[in-house]
């Protein structure tokens, strides 16, 4: 029978699973318990709908509606001095229900404290821009569009940033293999040569264990390498210890190995 | 368009339009200045810059996706590569965020965060030299260029007694460190810092009241506080324009609480306060390692967490317990598994906030791993500033900057 392999989630499985392994969670705490957090998130409650709020490792958590991204987040940058950006991207659970999950990574400068403001939206759902918002999400946003295909609305250059313009797929999707699709593999080769080299110049060579053994030029002993199989050449002949002309050259001493020193401490 | 002839060949570098008297210039990816594969194209009237706009992704690696599809102690290494000039504090960065995220952080041994501690603010120096050398050199100042890498190599030599390598470090894991300091490195360290203070006067002596410096630097890549805020700036970028925001101060990680060390700030908002906050910043971490020596010396030889869930046993039990054993080849063939959750972890690096996203479904390989690498930021920051400022600036900008192109690409 063949291996069933999930297409929809390409990513390293691990091989050996317990039945019975019980998955832990990271501990949540409600709001409330921090005095800071609770008065944040009720200012938040009083104006949009707050889908669900806890604490996590030290930071609140606050699940919004993917509409009210950018009033929330200028409410928290206006009203709960939430002034700067430190991170935003994206989570890929197409695979389990169809969705990306957005998060924004806020910290408050004058309060010592930081949120994870997150929201789902669908497959072929766009977000709105928060550039005027904070102006940081400028590359973050163009990030997020390269590595999952999350379109995102009224961005002022909504294009490719780390992937070139011309690269099909999106690399971070569970879909994306890690080696890169087919397009991926022959993306050099079909640029610069043509589709019809393919065959000419062969697949990439990612063994990185192979050992070819014909192979005469990338081996360790460089002018010392024996065929395959052979015995090595224990003491080869020539041995260039100095590279250095007999008498040195003009203001350079010749270096010898007899004549240098090790020194026991730096000067 | 360009028609090339004989006496006027194709400039593929350059188009130049007559009408508006606009040029535009490619500045980069293969450009000496550009500290990296940053390739930008520059909107030229006359000399200045109207519109700037960066181009990055030459050296874009896959780093988020290959730590998906590795496990937790296999990905740190990888690390090295990011910020490979002080690599360390991406170690250091990865592994916390892993602890918090296991809970751990507490069960981390004393004397394995004062090494660490250690090493981050050696890194802290080893970077902030190569920036000063490279920068001065970018400006003209080849002097300064080589005094910088005589002492960044004593420090690299440092870094290489402790593990062995110079550039990826590799030094820290999730849980405390593999090695204690070998013998007579104290003293070393000490000579080092001792001698340091010394070498910062020599590098402020050819710098601070050079008139070339001055001019070069002096309101050159304004940064208003509102600006730096908005556009994500962190780090010394962000402190050169007068807000002093420290992690290591306001969220302190490690034993930064209990050190003695003040937070250089600049209010000038230029190129010339960032730099005279970089140099106040290598005094400081001075200071700071001159303590954790004192603190070294009355720990417990504990290097590693005692989390048999997580962690690996110290080699002795795994050669003497059979549990232990078992555990240690669990954790090495499978990795470990840590909760379900997600965290977020910023350590002040010493070009700004890293901090590193996990999110885990359980199972040992994360399921999304997200890098917040200052530099990226700061890059972004490039398309804001230079436009106004003289072509000749654009260099003295992106390496006052300090943009580290592992880190921006990922």
């Amino acid at each position: 029978m063949r291996r069933y392999v999930n297409r929809k989630n390409v990513q390293a499985k691990s091989y050996h699973t317990d039945r019975f392994h019980q998955r832990p969670q990271t501990p949540k705490f409600d709001p409330a318990s921090d005095e800071v957090f609770a008065k944040d998130l009720k200012s938040l409650e009083s104006k949009f709908e707050i889908k669900d709020a806890y604490i996590e490792v030290n930071q609140l958590v606050v699940i919004i509606d993917p509409k009210d991204n950018v009033a929330v987040l200028t409410h928290l940058r206006d009203k709960c001095d939430y002034t700067f950006l430190s991170e935003m991207s994206a989570i890929d659970y197409l695979a389990e229900d169809g969705e990306f999950e957005i998060f924004y990574q806020l910290l408050a400068m004058k309060k010592r404290k930081r949120m994870r403001v997150k929201c789902r939206i669908k497959e072929k759902q766009a977000i709105e821009t928060i550039y005027d918002v904070y102006k940081s999400s400028d590359w973050a946003e163009r990030e997020m569009y390269d590595m999952f295909g999350v379109i995102v609305n009224n961005h002022p250059y909504m294009k490719r940033i780390l992937m070139p313009e011309d690269w099909e797929g999106h690399p971070l999707l569970k879909t994306y293999p890690l080696q890169g699709d087919e397009a991926a593999q022959w993306y050099e080769i079909d640029k610069i040569f043509g589709k019809e080299y393919r065959d000419v110049v062969g697949p990439e060579e990612r063994d990185t264990k192979r050992i070819d053994p014909k192979d005469t030029k990338h081996f360790a002993r460089i002018g010392h390498e024996v065929p395959y199989g052979a015995k090595p050449v224990s003491k080869p002949d020539e041995v260039y210890e100095d590279f250095q002309e007999e008498d040195g050259v003009f203001l350079i001493t010749r270096f010898t190995k007899k004549n240098q020193k090790i020194l026991n401490e730096r000067k | 368009m360009q028609t090339p002839n004989r006496l006027q060949p194709f400039y593929e570098n350059l188009v130049f339009e007559k009408d508006d008297n606009r040029m535009i210039i490619n500045f980069g990816p293969q450009h000496p200045s550009a500290h990296g594969q940053l390739r930008l194209i520059l909107e030229l009237d006359g000399e200045q810059v109207v519109k700037a706009v960066p181009d990055i992704g030459y050296l874009h690696r896959g780093m988020e996706k290959m730590a998906e599809n590795m496990i937790y102690n296999e990905f740190l290494p990888t690390t090295d590569r990011m910020d490979y000039i002080a690599a360390t504090s991406n170690n250091y960065g990865f592994a916390l965020a892993v602890e918090r995220l296991l809970g751990i952080e507490k069960e981390v041994p004393r004397r394995a965060k004062v090494i660490r501690t250690m090493l981050l603010e050696l890194n802290r120096i080893i970077s902030h030299l190569f920036w000063l050398a490279t920068h001065a050199l970018d400006v003209g100042a080849m002097s300064v260029f080589l005094y910088c890498f005589r002492e960044r190599e004593f420090a690299m030599d440092l870094m290489e007694d402790y593990c062995g390598a110079r550039l990826t470090h590799a030094a820290v894991r999730i849980g405390g460190v593999p090695l204690d300091l070998p013998d007579g490195w104290l003293n070393q360290l000490l000579h080092f810092i001792n001698k340091m203070p010394d070498n910062i006067a020599d590098y402020e002596g050819l710098l601070d009241q050079n008139r070339i410096w001055k001019m070069r630097l002096e309101q050159v890549g304004n940064l208003t506080p509102e600006d730096a805020l908005d556009w994500g700036c962190s780090g010394p970028t962000l402190r050169g324009s007068g807000i002093a925001y420290d992690i290591r101060k306001e969220e302190p990680y490690e034993i930064y609480d209990e050190l003695e060390f003040k937070v250089p700030v600049a209010d000038t908002n230029d190129s010339y306060g960032r730099y005279k906050l970089y140099m106040a910043e290598m005094r400081e971490s001075l200071k700071i390692i001159r303590q954790c020596i004192h603190l070294y010396k009355d720990t417990e030889p504990q290097l590693m967490a005692d989390v048999p869930q997580y962690i690996s046993a110290p080699k002795e039990r795994i050669m003497t317990e059979n549990y232990s054993l078992m555990q240690h080849f669990v954790l090495v063939t499978q990795g470990m598994r840590p909760p379900v959750g997600e965290v977020y972890v910023p350590t002040e690096s010493p070009k700004g906030e890293l901090g590193f996203f996990i999110r885990s479904e359980g199972d040992p390989y994360p399921y999304r791993l997200k890098v917040r690498a200052p530099s990226f930021w700061h890059t972004s920051l490039l398309q804001h500033m230079l436009p106004g400022h003289y072509l000749a600036d654009v260099v003295t900008i992106i390496g006052n900057l300090n943009i580290v192109f592992g880190e921006i690409d990922r």
